[in-house]
């Protein structure tokens, strides 16, 4: 493309300033989990891992980090199978309200996480608990499935739409059934779009504070509450700080993992 | 007889399949009864199931559907309305509980409330304010990753902006916390200016990728040809480049606009004093144990996005989210 020099030098400005922008805060925090001070004050006056070893040590920290691990394995699963049936209901066929349901997938992302919090919260305390299911983990699930369903779906509608479904009508005319072509023919291809929605779904419901607010019981503790709930506290600082350091660095994992597995494909939603 | 139950119901293949391997009739639903009906005539049920299913599209499209519509559309959906029904009820100010009797109080008091104004006003101003700072922002970095970043380079900026998505919402909004306090590293102090700053940091990345990916989409053809034809820069953007991308900048403004609008949190963190609508709805759920009017409350950021995504819906953004 014919771009004027100083165009190109002010897009690519423009792209290394945004990065900076986006990338200073964070290697703060990372800088800032080393200091020694207890108190936060910049410049750090010296290097520390006491509070690191703290952090590993503190028993809330484990507690929060198992919980949301549960939600989000719980949540995935559900959003799994959930997001790959309306994929495929989406993307092969063609039916009366087919655009209503898209829209529907999406509107648990598409609303505010306030009122997706408080609508669930109500609904829950009226049908649940006169069964005498109170808030739990068990709401903290089916309220993070709600939304991660639309992230497998995503990742499913592209990845079916890019197939065709030609392949799986071959497999039908050389003879075998629904059942063994979804399993021969159809699993495979779409295996790494699973495990990349998967992924994605997991490290939202991992990252989710607002809907597990309205949604967590009063034991119930992810990781987000439990730093929410110590970000005020000014003993907990260097341990808040370890913590928000820690999921900088693991937020690599996941995103590195759904990379490699959507084949070297760009867009990853 | 299979193709004509299909058809009978409408069941053409989706409208977005490629379909070069797909003639006008459909090879399976063609030779389905010749070939499995005697061979599948006492075996397994498994097998007949299947059978079933493969000639009768109407079964499996439903079962397709069932369990998610029976989670969104009857699950979510309801509490939805379960929700707006209790914007309607009030609470006995003295012993707390919900009194279920019809009442237009809240939207009274939400409407005439000068208070409630100001704060609903307030928060579509940061939300827009936020959409527009991140679509300043997110345009030319996409471009540059799209456009000028060589594919190999390109990998690695999707990874640099995807990494940061990732992180932790609260470790973002700690993170300028620290940035922003009086004696942080550019101690601006907390309040509404810092509640924008960080927001359009955090939904950044929201941005960038849905128009990081219309302009991928965009054949670079195009950009040449506009330029044979004598389109400097800026011209090929206004006449080219926008108009394709648009749906996509939309896409991405619904996330800024609705995560925005919705927020309490990093209010609570970085905004001092400023409250937008979330703080209004979560302090009514909590300090003041009045569902019904956080549920009327709840119902401005609602509304607010319908409209939004149903004006946007005709641009076509709604795929591209």
């Amino acid at each position: 493309m014919n771009l004027s020099r100083p165009a190109r030098v002010a897009l690519w400005t423009a792209l290394a300033a945004g990065l900076g922008v986006v990338y200073v805060p964070l290697l703060i925090v990372l800088l800032n989990s080393f200091n020694a001070d207890r108190t936060f004050g910049w410049p750090p006056t010296g290097f520390t891992v006491r509070w690191w070893e703290a952090a590993w040590n503190s028993a809330g920290v484990r507690e929060a980090l198992w919980t949301s691990v549960q939600a989000g394995v719980g949540a995935t699963a559900i959003a799994l199978v959930l997001g790959t049936m309306v994929a495929f209901a989406i993307q092969r066929y063609a039916f009366f309200g087919r655009n209503t349901v898209s829209l529907l997938i999406v509107l648990p992302i598409a609303l505010p996480g306030i009122v997706t919090g408080i609508a669930l919260n109500n609904a829950f305390r009226t049908v649940l608990e006169p069964f005498g299911v109170g808030l739990g983990l068990f709401t903290v699930i089916v309220g993070h499935a709600t939304f991660c369903v639309v992230t497998v779906y995503n990742n499913m509608l592209a990845r079916l739409g890019r197939l065709g479904a030609s392949v799986e009508e071959a497999s039908a005319d050389l003879g075998a059934d629904t059942f063994t072509t979804f399993r021969l023919v159809t699993f495979p291809m779409v295996r790494s779009a699973l495990l990349a929605g998967g992924l994605l779904s997991f490290a939202l419901s991992f990252d989710e504070i607002i809907v597990t607010t309205f949604t967590a019981g009063a034991g119930v503790r992810t990781l987000p509450l439990w730093i929410f709930e110590n970000l005020f506290r000014p003993n907990q600082a260097p341990v808040v700080n370890v913590v928000a350091a820690a999921l900088i660095i693991l937020s690599v994992v996941p995103i590195y993992l759904a990379q490699r597995l959507s084949g070297g494909g760009a867009g990853t939603r | 007889m299979d193709q004509g139950l299909d058809r009978d119901q409408g069941l053409i293949p989706a409208a977005g399949v490629p379909a070069p391997a797909a003639p006008a009739v459909s090879p399976p639903h063609g030779k389905e009864p010749t070939l499995n009906t005697t061979a599948t005539a006492g075996r397994a049920p498994r097998r007949r199931l299947a059978a079933f299913l493969h000639r009768h599209a109407g079964v499996r499209l439903s079962l397709l559907l069932s369990a998610p519509m029976l989670w969104l559309g009857v699950a979510y959906l309801g509490a939805l309305a379960a929700l707006f029904v209790t914007a309607f009820w009030s609470t006995d100010t003295f012993t707390g509980d919900l009194v279920k009797e019809f009442t237009w109080a809240n939207f009274q008091d939400l409407f005439t409330g000068e208070v409630y104004r100001t704060i609903a006003l307030r928060s579509v101003g940061v939300a827009a304010a936020v959409t527009l700072i991140d679509l300043v922002i997110a345009f030319p970095m996409a471009f540059a990753m799209a456009k000028l970043a060589s594919p190999r380079a390109q990998r690695w900026l999707v990874i640099a902006v995807l990494t940061p998505l990732w992180a932790s919402y609260l470790v973002k909004a700690y993170a300028w916390r620290i940035m922003l306090s009086s004696d942080g590293v550019l101690g601006w102090g907390y309040g509404l200016t810092a509640t924008v700053l960080t927001l359009s940091y955090l939904w950044l990345p929201y941005m960038i990728l849905p128009i990081y990916a219309g302009l991928e989409r965009l054949p670079g053809s195009l950009l040449e040809a506009a330029g044979d034809l004598g389109a400097r820069g800026w011209r090929t953007f206004r006449t080219v480049v926008w108009p394709l991308t648009f749906p996509a900048a939309v896409a991405g403004s619904v996330f800024t606009f609705s995560l925005s609008l919705g927020d309490y949190i990093a209010v609570k963190i970085v905004g001092g004093k400023s409250q937008l609508i979330g703080n209004v709805v979560y302090d009514n759920i909590g300090a003041a144990n009045n569902l019904p009017f956080a549920a009327a409350v709840a119902t401005v950021p609602v509304m607010i996005m319908l409209v939004y995504l149903t004006a946007v819906r005709r641009t076509g953004a709604l795929e591209n989210l």
